[in-house]
C-alpha cells in the first residue's frame, strides 16, 4: 500500500500525484517506471516516474485521465492508499553529454521528459525544449521545465499559448536554426510518429519514451511488444526508449487499440456506476 | 543410500504396517482395478472454472491404498524428486490414519496438495511403481492418494503448523515466490532463519497462481498453503523486483547472509513469424496472466482479455493444454492445439491431454504456424499452417519434425495463444555482477546449488530453463540445506 501525500490538478483531466514509495523513490533513475494497480479487481497500468525526493520517501506520478483505471487512479485524495505499486522497472534513460538536445514533449509527456531533461542539464548539455498541446490549458508543468531547459519554445494546435502550430514546426525551426546533435521525444503515439519522421530528415539521433500496454511490467507477458528495426522488443525490459527512427509506430498505434472495444464498455460501465 | 536403506527396513518391520500387510492377501490387493478419479463432466466443465477433478471419497481412498503391497524395495520412492517416503504414507491411509499419511508428506514434501495435482506422476513415482515394471499393469494411483491425504488435511481444520527451531537471527532471501522458493523458505524457517520472500507480483506463488489455472490447481489450496507458512515466521514481500526495487547490494546491506534466486523461466518464447505482432495473438503467459492473476474472464475485474472464437494455441506442454482449456471455456467454439510434432511426443501429462480430449479440444499435430494474417484493424483473422512429418529423433529422444514443403494451408483463428515455451528470468543475471550464466540464460550452480557468487543459491526454473514444481521444490529444499552449512561455517570462519 502506497500513500498519497499530495494531489495538484494541472487540468480538467491532468493531475499530478506524491505518493510514498520510499525504496522506489530512492533507486529510481530517469526514464524508470512504476506499474500501479488500484484494489483487488484492479488492472495493472504503467506510469512513468515524473520525479522523486528521496528524502521523503515519495514519488512524483502525472496522470491523464482518460479509462476506468486513470479514472480511478484520479478520485483517490490525499490520505488514500494505492494498492499495489511496484518499480522502478525499465531500462534508466542513456545520459551523456551530446552537446545541444533537443526535447520534444506532447501532452502529457512533458512529465516523464522532466527528470530526463534534469539529467541532460546536469550533464552539461544545452537544453531545448519543445512544450506542445492542443491549447493552453493542456501546458503542464511549465516552470519546472524551464528549471532545466536553456530555452523552451510552446506551441499550441489552437495558439491559445505561445506559438500556433504542431510540435513538429517548432522543432523544425529549431533545428533550421542550430545545430542539434540528439533528440527525445515523448508524447502520444501519433505525435512521436512525425516527430521522429521530422528528425530522421535532419539525421538527428532520437530516443522516443514508449508508453504501451503492459500487465507484468518485468518481461513476463509480452502484451507490451513492439517491432524496433524489424526485431520484436518488450517496452517493460527492454525499453521503455528506443531509437526512435528504428520503432515501427504504425504497428504500436495498432496494438495500443487492442482492447478499444473492452475499454469503451469498460468505461461506459464504470461511470454509470 | 545404506541409511536411507535400512530406515525402510526398521518403519516396514513396525508392528503396524506389518499387521496391515498381512490383513489382506497380496493376490487380493492385485486383482484389484487401478480407481478412477472423480471428475466433473466433461460437457460440464468445459464451461466452468471449477476444478475438474473432484478427489478421492475415503472409500475409494482406501480401497486404492489396499493395492499398494508395500514392497520392501520401495522403488516408487526413487521415482519421486524429493523422495517421499511412499509406501508409509499409502499405509497411513490404509489403517484410516489420514491426518498420519500427511505429515508422512510434509515430512519432504512442503506442498502435497499442490504436487498431487501438477506432478506427472506417470513419469516419476508411479513409472517406477511394481505395478509398472514387475506387472505390467496400472500403477498405484499415488498422485490420487498424495492429493487426498493433503487435502483430507486441509479440510479437517486439524493441519499441523510444523516445528520451527528457536529464531537464530540469521537474515536469508529467496527471490520470487514459485515452488522452489516457497520450499526454500519452509525450510529455512524450520531451522530458525529470519526469512523473507521478495515477490515482484502482487500475488505470492508464482507460477502456481499467474500459470496453473483454477480448474486444476484452485488459488485457495495454493493460499492455504502461504497462510501456513506466514504462521510459520516467513515473511512475503509483494511488490518488490529485486535487482530494480532494491539490489542484492542494497539487501546485503540490510544484513542479508544468503539468498535463494527462484526467479523462474518468465520470459515468453515467440516464433518469430511474420504477423506475429497481430492483435489477438498473446504469450500464454500473457494470456495465463489475465485470466488466473487479474480475473479478467469475471464481469467485476478491470482487466480485459480477448474472448476468442477460434482459438488456435500453439504447443504441446501443460501451459499449451492449460490455455487451449481456458479458451474453451471461454466460450471459444472451436479451441485448437496445434502442434509440429504427433500426442506420442507431447510433454504434457497424460492426464491433461486425455481432460482435452474430453473437452472437445481439437487436436491439430504434426502442423506448425508459419504466418499470421490480419485484418485491416490489424486483428488476426487467420493462421497459415504448415503439415510436418517426424523424421530421425533429435537431441531430445524424440523424433524430429520436418516440414512438408506446399502442404501450406489456412484457417480462421480471431485468438492464438503463444505456448512454445519460456526462457530464463533474466532480470537477476542482468543485475549481480560475477553471477556465471549459461548461454540460455539459466544460472550456473554447483551441486549444493551454489552459484558463482558464495552467498546466492539458485533453483528450480531459472537453473533448470524450463521444468516441473516438483523438480524446483526438490532444488529448494537442497539449496536450503547446502545454505545452513555455508551459514554455519562462514560463522565458524
Amino acid at each position: 500500500m502506497n500513500k498519497i501525500v499530495e494531489k495538484e490538478q494541472f487540468s480538467e483531466n491532468v493531475f499530478k500525484l506524491v505518493v510514498e514509495a520510499p525504496d522506489v523513490a530512492v533507486s529510481r533513475k530517469a526514464g524508470h517506471f512504476v506499474i500501479i494497480k488500484i484494489g483487488d479487481k484492479g488492472e495493472r497500468i504503467p506510469l512513468t516516474i515524473a520525479g522523486s525526493n528521496p528524502d521523503k520517501g515519495t514519488i512524483d506520478l502525472v496522470i491523464q485521465r482518460v479509462g476506468v483505471t486513470s479514472h480511478k487512479l484520479t478520485s483517490l485524495n490525499v490520505g488514500d492508499e494505492i494498492t499495489d505499486l511496484v518499480g522502478p522497472l525499465g531500462k534508466a534513460t542513456h545520459i551523456e553529454k551530446f552537446g545541444t538536445v533537443l526535447a520534444a514533449c506532447g501532452g502529457v509527456g512533458t512529465a516523464p521528459m522532466l527528470p530526463i531533461i534534469e539529467a541532460l542539464k546536469k550533464a552539461g548539455n544545452k537544453v531545448i525544449t519543445v512544450l506542445a498541446a492542443r491549447n493552453k490549458e493542456l501546458i503542464i508543468l511549465e516552470d519546472q521545465v524551464r528549471q532545466f531547459s536553456d530555452e523552451v519554445v510552446i506551441m499550441t494546435d489552437d495558439g491559445s499559448y505561445g506559438t500556433k502550430g504542431l510540435v513538429t514546426k517548432g522543432m523544425e525551426d529549431i533545428i533550421n536554426r542550430e545545430k542539434v546533435d540528439k533528440s527525445i521525444v515523448i508524447g502520444p503515439a501519433i505525435m512521436m510518429k512525425f516527430a521522429a519522421l521530422t528528425t530522421k530528415k535532419y539525421n538527428i539521433p532520437t530516443e522516443a519514451s514508449l508508453n504501451t500496454i503492459m500487465v507484468d511490467g518485468t518481461g513476463m507477458c509480452g502484451a507490451c511488444r513492439i517491432s524496433v528495426g524489424g526485431k520484436t522488443k518488450f517496452v517493460c525490459v527492454d525499453g521503455p526508449e528506443f531509437d526512435a527512427h528504428q520503432v515501427d509506430f504504425d504497428e504500436m498505434l495498432m496494438r495500443l487499440g487492442a482492447y478499444k472495444n473492452e475499454e469503451v464498455r469498460a468505461f461506459e460501465a464504470y461511470m454509470n456506476n | 543410500m545404506e541409511n536411507i536403506t535400512d530406515y525402510y527396513k526398521s518403519e516396514r518391520a513396525q508392528e503396524w504396517r506389518a499387521d496391515i500387510r498381512k490383513s489382506v492377501k497380496v493376490k487380493e490387493r492385485t486383482s484389484k482395478e487401478r480407481t478412477k478419479m472423480p471428475e466433473q463432466e466433461p460437457t460440464v466443465r468445459n464451461k466452468n472454472s471449477l476444478e475438474v477433478n473432484l478427489g478421492l471419497t475415503e472409500k475409494i481412498a482406501l480401497k486404492e491404498a489396499q493395492r499398494c503391497i508395500d514392497c520392501p524395495d520401495p522403488t516408487c520412492v526413487k521415482g519421486c524428486p524429493v523422495n517421499i517416503y511412499i509406501p508409509k504414507f499409502i499405509k497411513k491411509i490404509e489403517i484410516g490414519d489420514f491426518l498420519g499419511a500427511a505429515t508422512v508428506l510434509k515430512d519432504t514434501n512442503t506442498l502435497p496438495a499442490v504436487c498431487g495435482r501438477v506432478c506427472p506422476q506417470e513419469k516419476q513415482c508411479e513409472a517406477q511403481c511394481f505395478y509398472t515394471i514387475k506387472l505390467n499393469q496400472p500403477a498405484v494411483a499415488i498422485g490420487f492418494l498424495e492429493r487426498f491425504a493433503a487435502d483430507y488435511e486441509r479440510n479437517s481444520g486439524k493441519t499441523a503448523i510444523p516445528e520451527v527451531a528457536e529464531p537464530n537471527g540469521i537474515k536469508v532471501a529467496s527471490i520470487g515466490s514459485g515452488p522452489a522458493s516457497l520450499a526454500w523458505s519452509a525450510d529455512m524457517v524450520k531451522m530458525g532463519y529470519d526469512v523473507t520472500v521478495f515477490e515482484a507480483l502482487h500475488e505470492i506463488g508464482g507460477v502456481l497462481k499467474y500459470g496453473i489455472p483454477e480448474f486444476r490447481l484452485p488459488n485457495s489450496v495454493v493460499d492455504f498453503e502461504i497462510d501456513n507458512l506466514e504462521k510459520m515466521g516467513v515473511k512475503f514481500v509483494k511488490n518488490f523486483v529485486v535487482g530494480k526495487t532494491a539490489t542484492i547490494d542494497d539487501l546485503r546491506a540490510k544484513g542479508f547472509k544468503a539468498f535463494f534466486v527462484g526467479s523462474g523461466a518468465g520470459l515468453p518464447r515467440f516464433m518469430n513469424i511474420p504477423g506475429e505482432n497481430s492483435i489477438g495473438i498473446f504469450s500464454s503467459n500473457e494470456y495465463l496472466t489475465r485470466v488466473n492473476l487479474m480475473g479478467a474472464a469475471k464481469d467485476d475485474y478491470d482487466t480485459p482479455v480477448i474472448i476468442g472464437k477460434n482459438v488456435a494455441v500453439v504447443g504441446g506442454g501443460n501451459t499449451a493444454m492449460d490455455s487451449v482449456r481456458t479458451a474453451k471455456r471461454l466460450g471459444a467454439e472451436r479451441a485448437m492445439i496445434i502442434y509440429r510434432r504427433s500426442r506420442e511426443e507431447m510433454p504434457a501429462r497424460l492426464e491433461e491431454v486425455h481432460h482435452a480430449i474430453d473437452e472437445e479440444i481439437e487436436f491439430l499435430n504434426l502442423n506448425n504456424p508459419v504466418e499470421y494474417i490480419a485484418d485491416d484493424k490489424g486483428r488476426v483473422q487467420k493462421v497459415v499452417l504448415q503439415k510436418m512429418e517426424l523424421g530421425e529423433p533429435d537431441a531430445s529422444g524424440r523424433r524430429r519434425p520436418i516440414p512438408i514443403e506446399g502442404s501450406e494451408y489456412e484457417i480462421e483463428v480471431d485468438e492464438v495463444v503463444v505456448a512454445v515455451g519460456v526462457s530464463p528470468n533474466p532480470l537477476i543475471p542482468a543485475t549481480v555482477a560475477g553471477l556465471e550464466t549459461t548461454k540460455w540464460g539459466t544460472i550456473v550452480v554447483n551441486d549444493d546449488l551454489q552459484s558463482s557468487v558464495e552467498d546466492i543459491f539458485a533453483g528450480g526454473d531459472i537453473v533448470r530453463g524450463g521444468a516441473t514444481v516438483i523438480l524446483a521444490m526438490g532444488d529448494g529444499r537442497k539449496a536450503a540445506e547446502a545454505m545452513d552449512k555455508y551459514i554455519k561455517e562462514k560463522i565458524k570462519n
